[in-house]
């Protein structure tokens, strides 16, 4: 418990201390944290790999924006607005999909996420192609918006990681978390014992898709300017994949560590090698992912854990 | 319409290799990308025309395929199942974006070449480049079917494919099946992509709608199953080309994996699965 609030500490002056890129690169790097913590509870625990995380992504994303562009709602209620609209459609397409698994369940959320793309990509109401600007309000927090400076930004994502990581916590130890590793292990085996499959798979991604679709949001605040193509892409629902297994699937701070990882390497790799254009970094970046796959696929963290278990 | 038979033969690889290891290769695509390639440097740079280069194009790709089942996938194969799915993507940015620093992102077409033109059928416009293509690709396909039949090798694959631990137990030699399925996989690629290389645009991006159009296809035809993969080829090509043309082009990709849903909300096993 010390140890955790010695860390929380950390975290909450290391902003105060950092250039304004690198508090950039500490936000984005809670926000794939937090996304990366609510694959877990589908991917990691559950068993279901979702390669389509970011259209709830870009669900929040699009309707705090819309709701703030077209109604002036705050995008704090257009938060909740995108998280119940992503569980309900979540759990639409998860229904069908509840006797999917392993590779067919992973095509079946790739081929959803595209198909919510194109339909963005030609909705004129939401901007089609053109994607939407947030509109400019008076920096405050009820306008979940701030120009001076990035920090409030910093601490709010904080604050929903923590969230995110409790909610994942709190999954992994009750009973729901038990079945879902019972679900994991085996279909059959689960429904025998009589765990009700198809409810508890949809808890699991009705659960992932609320918290991802909050970070759209704050993506959508944070950046000011979405479109489907920086919101709903493939590339983002793989990188949240990347980030839980890199970290470690199936345990609560690996996707953190994960992103703690991954995000810098790519921010600053794109940093220092993007800006010719030349896509040097993705290179570096698709080294990267085939490297761990092949060396370390149970994650950093799941193989510090286990050395630590060893050494005791 | 004539795609589908494309998208049959590029399916019938990818399925062989799920198939036979249960991998995913999310660089299929790109697989199909640096064969169209090879086909624009040889017509660009020695004037082969790329009819001619489709068995270069496949021996180059087969080679490509054993090299990384050797060197990556053979790594992941005794990982987490999770790895397994992600390093095929790591291999897909990788070549993606390696074609981009070499070729630049820029579109490139072959100007002429020996199928350039259309036939008039009866009042319909027939391009001929699509048409010998898909006749290609049916041709190819069915020397795959024939080879998996009646070929000693071909039979060891389907029985790997059937179950892997019996086959070890019949004596054969599994690792060396894997790269020889991988190898072939990729060839059909090589296939696809020297003909496609007559009429379609060429850039390092091209595999990427190609890859997932595929990856439906072999989960709508079935767990490994190469019919399957063919009959949902042609399948896919006609609700693609019909769904563009009675509601919106745009929308076209969304109505082949809405399908893909459909199907597998109904059969989870794909239309021929077990």
């Amino acid at each position: 418990m010390a140890a955790g609030g010695a860390v929380l500490a950390f975290f909450i002056v290391l902003p105060l201390v950092s250039s304004p890129f690198g508090q950039h690169v500490l936000i984005l790097t809670f926000l794939f944290a937090m996304c990366g913590v609510a694959w877990n509870v589908m991917g990691g625990y559950a068993g279901m790999f979702s390669f389509g995380q970011a259209s709830f992504f870009g669900i929040g994303a699009y309707t705090s924006s819309f709701l703030l562009l077209t109604f002036r709602v705050s995008p704090w209620i257009g938060l909740a607005a995108g998280g119940i609209i992503s569980s309900l459609l979540a759990a639409a397409i998860g229904y069908p999909c509840s006797k999917l698994r392993g590779h067919y369940f992973a095509i079946a959320s790739i081929a959803f996420a595209e198909i919510v793309r194109i339909v963005f990509t030609n909705w004129q109401l939401v901007g089609a192609a053109e994607g939407l600007t947030i509109p400019m309000l008076k920096e405050s927090f009820a306008h979940f918006m701030f120009h001076s400076s990035k920090l409030p930004y910093y601490y709010i994502i904080l604050a929903f990681l923590l969230l995110a990581v409790a909610v994942c916590h709190w999954v992994s130890t009750s009973k729901m978390g038990y079945y879902f590793q019972a679900i994991k292990e085996s279909h059959e085996v689960a429904q025998v014992l009589g765990v009700d499959v198809v409810r508890y798979r949809l808890y699991a991604i009705m659960i992932s898709a609320f918290l991802t679709s909050m970070a759209g949001t704050f993506y959508a605040q944070y950046i000011l300017y979405i479109d489907p193509d920086s919101v709903m892409i493939l590339p983002i629902s793989v990188q949240i994949v990347l980030v839980a297994m890199l970290g470690g699937a199936s345990t609560v701070l690996g996707p953190v560590v994960g992103a703690a990882v991954l995000v810098p390497l790519s921010e600053y790799s794109r940093a220092w090698l993007g800006y010719k254009g030349t896509g040097m970094d993705m290179i570096i970046y698709g080294t990267l992912i085939t490297v761990i796959s092949m060396y370390q696929p149970d994650g950093v963290w799941g193989a510090i854990t286990n050395r630590m278990r060893r050494s005791k | 319409m004539l795609i589908g038979l494309v998208y049959s033969l590029l399916a019938i690889g990818l399925t062989l290799i799920w198939g036979v290891m249960n991998v995913l290769n999310f660089a299929h695509g790109d697989f199909l990308m640096i064969g169209m390639f090879l086909s624009y440097w040889l017509y660009g740079l020695a004037g082969v025309d790329p009819l001619f280069s489709v068995p270069i194009n496949a021996v180059a790709l087969f080679l490509l395929g054993v090299f990384i089942y050797r060197f990556i996938i053979s790594k992941v194969m005794k990982g987490p199942p999770l790895a397994q799915l992600v390093v095929t993507f790591g291999v897909s940015i990788f070549l993606s974006n390696l074609a981009a620093l070499i070729w630049t992102p820029d579109f490139r077409t072959i100007g002429h070449t020996l199928l350039s033109g259309t036939w008039d059928i009866a009042g319909i416009e027939l391009s001929v480049p699509k048409l010998v293509t898909a006749i290609v690709s049916v041709l190819t396909s069915l020397g795959i079917f024939w080879f998996l039949r009646n070929t000693r090798t071909g039979k060891a694959i389907l029985a790997v494919e059937m179950d892997r631990e019996a086959a070890l137990i019949m004596g054969i030699n599994a690792e060396r099946i894997n790269s020889l399925s991988f190898g072939i996989g990729s060839a059909l690629t090589g296939v696809a992509g020297a003909m496609l290389a007559t009429y379609y645009y060429i850039y390092p991006f091209v595999g990427g709608t190609f890859g997932l159009i595929c990856f439906c296809i072999v989960a709508l035809g079935g767990f490994g199953s190469i019919e399957g993969a063919f009959i949902a080829g042609i399948l896919v090509g006609v609700v693609e080309t019909l769904g563009g043309y009675l509601l919106d082009p745009s929308y076209k990709l969304a109505i082949v994996f809405a399908m893909y849903l459909v199907t597998v909300w109904i059969r989870p096993q794909g239309l021929r699965g077990w």
